[in-house]
């Protein structure tokens, strides 16, 4: 079947019901998208698809023709340039496992929310499991990429 | 500890660190391909471009060692911070041990305090021998020549460290680098110095195992048994048969699990679903909770052995016995798993001689002879590569080497010849053991005249350590008490008189291990808790009366006193704003000292954790954003736990299978949190876990502030406590 990835099209070969997750990883070498529970409960293999955020190890890649899907290999713009800017700026990681996914999350958000509150940022990334809880920063980062973008 | 180091061996130019080594990161967060290097030693290397490469030899699981290591390097060489890079040391337990265990590993928050002078003065002799090179290039006293930047200077002569490097690495590095004063520090201490690890990690470029793939590797997860201790009596493929990519299943030579090969990680997982197996429990674990429960209280009634020193239990419980008040407490912990978010994975290939393992390898000096034993090698041809870990939390470091003996297994039993990589599942995770163990305490304190008169108490868990390889560290001959069951309690610095501790080791088929501040994990909540019931019966407030218990008699007791002042000082402490209700909790782990203040409010019931206000005095304050992130962490990680996380079991089988019923601290349970680092001039200790031990009881002290509600079994949620 033939996937749009990043701006490309791509052939895969993979077996009906394979999630996208597996196909990034195993076949086309997108790892930055990680596998952390396989059950859309961590968030750690989030992706874009048509520009929502979505769980990678649980949408079955026969269901993604004709969308566009972004992964943390691809992103760009201005709320992907800041959101990473302020990790950066900010050293927001630890292990540094989540952080793919806690990024696509936070791109998602700055890119409809421009100006999010504490209330709204803990709503966007309540999926998005850090075991090193690296939260308080994620909060903190998700502000400052908002001051990144407005000046 | 003492820290024996030979310099010898330390600053020995040895071409063994290897041009391989140089598949790593460069200072701007890009991989590394240096044309040529110069090895200063084995833990710095300079390369023609100036780089100052260093060989890490503890491996990063998010603790921030890379940047702290990287940090005493370029302080010493006064190398420009942007142009330093990082490198995994390979396995060698020569070069490579971490000096307070004998062995190379990382754990027991020991990174930066065994690593502190050795890489400094390893820096120290590569700057000596560079300054000596410009020296002798210049035809001047070496005395004349500044560094700054990564630039040696003299009056109008300048060079950088690549134009130097080949000829100092030529040069003999002297007897005994004279290393900075800590005055003339400016990167150690800095207040942030930016991570080596975070470019990487936030383009999702940062290589972890599970990333790891060579050509030819086949995927393997194993079906094991679901219940500890249970035997593979038989099993049935054939409804893998159907699955795409499905290779094969082989039964281990241990008998407790199926390793399922596959061309893929998905048909490993699809063709594990399809195939039934036949277990014999006869000798698995066979309890429930409930009975596990029963048992462990019931092992307090007969403490087996004594963890005080001298300690009189008979004369302890008679004055418990004739006090005037006796409060008391009775507390069980549950099974945790660690979850670190990189659910466990390795890659092993065979090599001409012996075999590559690519791992987030955390204790490479027992992975690497343990899997030369199980696969009849030379230890000298098991060659570990380690990679970024994502996330620990003491999981990685079994002394059994655990899932890479399953790696080698599995490699083993297809041949030898094909790669194999095994990935754990977050259900294998939850459900494989290795928890920390749980535990039950149980605590009688006499009271007379207003103060402590006697202190009886009587903790029963597994041990961690006893029974293994690393016994020794742990345990003196003759002594009969894993230190990590009872640490927090049998050395505790406050002025108890007539303590005595009983220890009972219980037995089960559950695996246990060290989680992230191990034994301190149940022995603060119990201490600090107790502590405060104390307090509550002498009508003296939380930090007053700790205080009177911490007079200051020795360093511990001092230092223990500061950061409790600190906090309750930096909290506002006995002033919560309206509708917040304080806890605070004081505690020594890993020689790092911590205090912290929980600020919970209640709405219908239901608590919600505000504010964690912490100071922490962990000796001269390397990195402090580090050390800032590790309390932040070590606090979101404690709390979690202690308000809603167990694994529990029915009849043998564990109940949670993954992230929803093993449900992770969200985004939305995360307190504001600030953090306090007392200024010090003492030695550096480690930030990994002392930030864990005392959020769970100051919580738990808020919440009776708050509610008057005592816990009495962990988690909270057990307790009758709901959260916001």
């Amino acid at each position: 079947m033939k996937l749009n990835i990043n701006g490309k099209q791509v052939s895969v070969e993979a077996a009906p019901g394979t999630p996208l997750l597996w196909v990034l990883r195993d076949n086309l070498n997108l790892q930055g998208t990680k596998f952390g529970c396989g059950v859309a409960s961590c968030g750690a293999c989030t992706v874009h698809v048509d520009g929502q955020p979505v769980r990678s190890c649980s949408t079955a890649v026969e269901d993604l023709e004709g969308s566009e899907i972004t992964t943390i290999e691809g992103i760009e713009g201005p709320a992907a340039q800041a959101v990473q800017a302020a990790w950066r700026e900010l050293d927001v990681v630890q292990c540094g496992y989540c952080q793919s996914g806690q990024i696509m999350s936070a791109v998602n958000l700055l890119a409809t929310v421009t100006k999010p509150s504490d209330e709204d940022i803990d709503a966007a990334m309540a999926g998005n499991a850090c075991r090193c809880a690296t939260y308080h920063r994620i909060r903190a980062a998700i502000h400052r990429a908002s001051d990144i973008m407005e000046a | 500890m003492t820290i024996q180091t030979s310099r010898r061996t330390l600053l020995k130019g040895t071409a063994a660190a290897g041009a391989a080594l140089f598949i790593g990161i460069r200072a701007d967060g890009s991989f590394a391909a240096a044309s040529s290097v110069a090895h200063m030693n084995p833990f710095v290397s300079i390369s023609d471009d100036g780089v100052v490469h260093v060989i890490l030899k503890h491996f990063e699981m998010g603790q921030g060692t890379t940047t702290g290591l990287a940090t005493l390097v370029a302080e010493e060489l006064d190398a420009d911070w942007n142009r330093v890079a990082v490198h995994f040391a390979p396995a060698d337990n020569d070069r490579y041990k971490n000096l307070f265990f004998g062995a190379q590993g990382t754990g027991g928050s020991t990174a930066m305090a065994n690593s502190f002078m050795q890489y400094r003065q390893a820096a120290a002799a590569a700057r000596a021998v560079l300054v000596q090179a410009a020296a002798e290039m210049w035809n001047i006293p070496a005395e004349q020549i500044t560094v700054s930047g990564s630039v040696i200077k003299a009056g109008t002569e300048r060079a950088d460290f690549g134009e130097l490097a080949a000829k100092a690495a030529a040069l003999t590095p002297p007897e005994n680098p004279k290393v900075k004063d800590p005055s003339d520090f400016h990167l150690i201490g800095l207040d942030h110095l930016p991570r080596k690890d975070s470019n990487l990690k936030v383009a999702g470029l940062a290589t972890f195992a599970m990333d790891v793939k060579v050509p030819g590797m086949v995927y393997v997860v194993l079906l094991r048994s679901p219940r500890f201790g249970g035997k593979l009596t038989s099993f049935d493929v054939s409804g893998a048969n159907g699955v795409p990519g499905f290779v094969g299943a082989k039964a281990l030579p241990t008998g407790n699990a199926i390793a399922v090969y596959a061309q893929n990680t998905w048909a490993a997982i699809q063709a594990r679903e399809a195939i039934t197996a036949v277990w014999d429990f006869k000798d698995a674990e066979n309890r429930s909770t409930d009975e596990l429960l029963a048992y462990h209280r019931s092992l307090l009634d007969a403490p087996q052995f004594e963890a005080v020193e001298g300690a009189d239990r008979a004369a302890t419980e008679a004055a418990v016995a004739a006090a005037d008040t006796v409060v008391e407490t009775e507390l069980t912990f549950p099974f945790l798993a660690h979850a670190p978010m990189e659910p466990l994975n390795c890659v092993i290939e065979p090599t001409a001689t012996g075999i590559r393992v690519h791992d987030g390898c955390q204790f490479p000096g027992a992975v690497k002879p343990t899997l030369a034993h199980v696969l009849e090698l030379d230890p000298a041809n098991v060659e570990i590569r380690t990679v970024f870990a994502g996330g620990s939390f003491g999981r990685r470091a079994t002394t059994n080497a655990d899932y890479q003996v399953e790696a080698a297994m599995a490699f083993a039993l297809l041949g030898g010849k094909t790669p194999v990589k095994l990935v754990w599942t977050r259900e294998d995770d939850i459900k494989g053991g290795y928890y920390r163990p749980m535990f039950a305490h149980r605590a009688k304190v006499g009271l007379k005249d207003g103060r402590i008169v006697a202190w009886d108490h009587r903790i029963a868990g597994k041990p961690i350590i006893k029974g293994t390889p690393f016994e020794a560290m742990v345990m003196p001959p003759g002594s009969q008490v894993d230190a990590t069951s009872v640490e927090g309690v049998n050395d505790s610095h406050y002025d108890i008189p007539a303590m005595s501790v009983g220890l009972s080791d219980a037995e089960s088929q559950v695996p246990v291990l060290w989680w992230r501040s191990v034994g301190h994990t149940h022995t603060a909540f119990a201490m600090e808790t107790l502590l405060d019931q104390v307090a509550e019966a002498l009508g003296k407030d939380p930090v007053d009366f700790r205080l009177e218990l911490l007079p200051g008699q020795d360093k511990d007791q001092q230092r223990l006193a500061g950061v409790l002042k600190l906090a309750a000082e930096k909290a506002g402490w006995g002033k919560p704003a309206a509708g917040r209700h304080q806890g605070i909790a004081v505690h020594k782990s890993f020689n790092t000292y911590v205090a912290e203040v929980v600020e919970v409010s209640v709405t219908d019931g239901a608590v919600k954790v505000e504010r964690v206000v912490c100071a922490v005095d962990c000796g001269i304050a390397v990195n402090p954003d580090v050390i800032r992130a590790q309390m932040e962490g070590g606090i979101g990680y404690g709390l979690g736990h202690v308000m809603r996380n167990q694994i529990t079991m029915t009849e043998g089988e564990v109940d949670q299978f993954n992230f929803p019923d093993y449900e992770p601290l969200r985004i939305t349970d995360m307190p504001a949190v600030e953090v306090h680092i007392v200024a010090s001039t003492e030695a550096p200790t480690g930030v990994g876990e002392p930030g864990v031990p005392p959020v769970g009881p100051a919580l738990a002290n808020a919440v009776y502030a708050a509610t008057g509600k005592r816990v009495s079994r962990l988690p909270m949620t057990e307790s009758g406590i709901t959260f916001a």
